[in-house]
Formats: structure tokens, sequence, C-alpha cells
């Protein structure tokens, strides 16, 4: 069984000294800098062994500046989960670790919030475009984002 | 020259049987449509149970979906075409042989239907290659398939033989993907969009003087 939000913040703080969690409505919000840290002590740590990412995207907030990633952790081994993570980035630099590493499944959705949100994973083995083309400009996820208008031609 | 129908039935009577050359080739063209098998979302699935026993496109000699376009007379463009698919479809087109007929089959292939103010869809493929029949609907019933195809043949019918290859012959350019999508963004052989309909209506011609009595 999986232990309350409050319970997870307080074990891994334990586990993990110097790490800060926050938490917020049932989400435990990680500092960019302690991402690696937290989620390999998550898959790697008997108590909950979520080896399995079912979800990792990203939120574009505008008004706050601001754009959340947001992962969905289970454990196969234990039969539970989900453990929700939230990461918030600076929206003018976002920029943060890969969980590729972490967990193999992660690549192909870093690619895909590389490619629709404009997000830097540092680490990830091959980070390029996964749904537009090479050569596409701008982040078409992003809320700013102007599409192009396909009646005037080039 | 057309088939005087009096003396065409006259005719059959004592059994002899005339007919045009136009007629006949009209008749085994439009009675032997082979589609490509080729379906994009949702629509495919409609299309395929249209090719299947309940709805049976065969009635109209069209079962043999071709998986070559070499071998095929109709591409139904069955589905959402996004920008990334766009030139696939157009070099399939390029690649079937003449005289070759296309259906748009749905809202998307139309328009891009739901997707119309999308990043990634385009809008509508009759942009690129020249559609014979539109179907609407999302997606369209088999029967409403099988009624374009009704109306595709009745369009090959209506027409001489040499009519059709004219206007439609050779290859389309093919785009190419660009910075924020395709490029060209439309084939303007084939396409010109519409005016905004934001524009404001035209001005009516100011009217001309009256004519003056001493012009008589």
């Amino acid at each position: 069984m999986l232990p309350s939000p409050d319970e997870f913040k307080i074990t891994l703080e334990q586990l993990l000294p110097g790490v800060s969690l926050t938490l917020d409505a049932g989400w435990l919000v990680v500092a960019p800098n302690d991402l690696v840290a937290v989620c390999r002590c998550l898959k790697e740590n008997e108590r909950f062994s979520l080896d399995y990412l079912a979800n990792l995207t990203a939120v574009d907030y505008p008004s706050e500046q601001r754009m959340d990633l947001v992962y969905h952790l289970y454990s196969m081994a234990k039969k539970h989960g989900p453990v929700m993570l939230k990461v918030r980035l600076p929206r003018a630099h976002p920029v943060v670790a890969s969980v590729t590493p972490i967990w193999r499944g992660a690549e192909f959705q870093e690619r895909e919030v590389y490619d629709l949100f404009g997000v830097t994973f540092e680490g990830h083995p091959d980070l390029r475009r996964i749904l537009m083309w090479e050569g596409f400009e701008g982040h078409p996820m992003r809320k700013d984002y102007v599409v192009e208008d396909q009646d005037v031609p080039t | 020259m057309a088939l005087d129908e009096g003396l065409k039935n006259e005719l059959q009577k004592q059994g002899v049987f005339v007919t045009t050359w136009d007629q006949l080739v009209n008749w085994g063209r439009s009675n032997s449509i082979w589609p490509l098998q080729f379906g994009l979302a949702c629509c495919a699935i409609e299309m395929i149970a249209t090719a299947a026993s309940r709805y049976d496109i065969a009635r109209f000699g069209s079962e043999i979906f071709r998986a070559s376009p070499r071998q095929a007379d109709l591409i139904i463009v069955a589905g959402t075409v996004t920008k990334k698919m766009a030139p696939q479809v157009v070099r399939l087109y390029n690649q079937m042989a003449e005289p070759k007929y296309v259906i748009s089959m749905g809202a998307c292939a139309t328009s891009g239907g739901p997707f119309h103010t999308g990043y990634n869809v385009l809008k509508g493929i009759d942009r690129y290659i020249p559609v014979d029949v539109y179907i609407p609907g999302c997606p369209p019933t088999p029967q409403a398939l099988l009624e374009g195809l009704m109306r595709l043949q009745e369009r090959i019918k209506s027409r001489s033989m040499g009519q059709e290859v004219g206007p439609k012959q050779g290859e389309y350019p093919i785009p190419e993907f660009g910075k924020s999508g395709l490029e060209p963004r439309y084939n303007p052989d084939v396409f010109q969009p519409k005016k905004p309909w934001a524009d404001p209506p035209a001005q009516p011609a100011p009217k001309p003087a009256a004519p003056s009595p001493s012009s008589t």
C-alpha cells in the first residue's frame, strides 16, 4: 500500500538529506536540481520500487511565467501507484535533467516534450524532434504559439 | 458523335446493337474503379466496413483494393491529412496511372475538419491534388461512401474519353517541409483560397451618370 503524500514527503526528506519537497494538492513538487536524486530513490528504494514511468508531459503557464513538468510513476513490482511529481521550471529557460538513464521509457516522452514545449533535457541520449520535422521552428503546444495562415501563399 | 437513342432502340428490336466508343469505354472505366488500399484515420475504418460483406463495395466493381498506386484508379483520401503525411499523399497520387480519380472522404480530408485551426493538419487535400468527389461526414457512413462512388461513376460516364486526362495530366508538385508548415501552402493551379469572410462586402459600383438629354 502506498503511503500518503505527507508520509512520502517526510520519508524522502529523511532518506535524501538536503532535498526539500513541497506538497500541492497531492502533488509532490520537486526542485529541478533534486529531480534525479528523488527519481533514483523512488525507483531503487525497496519501499517505493516505482519502476514504471507511465507519463511524462508538460503544462505551460504563460501568465505565471513557468512551465510544469508532470511525472506519473507506478510500481509493477509492488502493484501500486500512481505517484505524481511536478517540477516547476522558468518558462524563459526551461532546462532540467533527463530521467532517461533511470527509466528507459522516458526517452520518447522527453523528446515529445522537447519538440512541442521546448524543454531541454540535459543528459538525454538523443534529444531531437519526434513529431514535427527537422527544420520546424517553434514549439506548437506552447500557448503563445501562433499557427501559420495556410491561405496566404508563402 | 452522339448516338440517336430512337435509332438505337429501333435497331435493337431488329437484333442490331450499336454503341459509341465513349459509352463502351466509360462503361468499363466506371464499373471497375480499383481504389488504392490507403487509409489515414478513422475514415479508413468506415472504408474497410464498406469493403466488407455487409455494404459490399464489390457491387460497384470496386472491391479490389490495390496495394500499389500503379494498379489503382482511385485514391480515397480517408482521414486526417497531417502536414507530415501530405507529401506522401501527393506522391502516391503522382504514381497512379491515368485515368485517375480522387475522393476526399470526410471532413478532415476536405477541410481539416475539427483540426481546422490546428498547427499540424492540412486544411484539405484539394490544396495539392484535384478532387473529383467530396464526401461530408465525420466519419461518413459506408452508405455515404457508396453514394460518393456512384457520383464518381456518373462523372466518369458524363465525359467523353479524352476529356478527363486533359486538366490533370502530369505530376503535381510535392510540398516540402518548411519552417512553420508546408511550402508551398497550396498549389495555385488546383486551389485558390476563398476570400476571408471577414472582408467587407464589395462596394456597389457607382451609378452611371444619368444620360443628359443633349446627347440624343
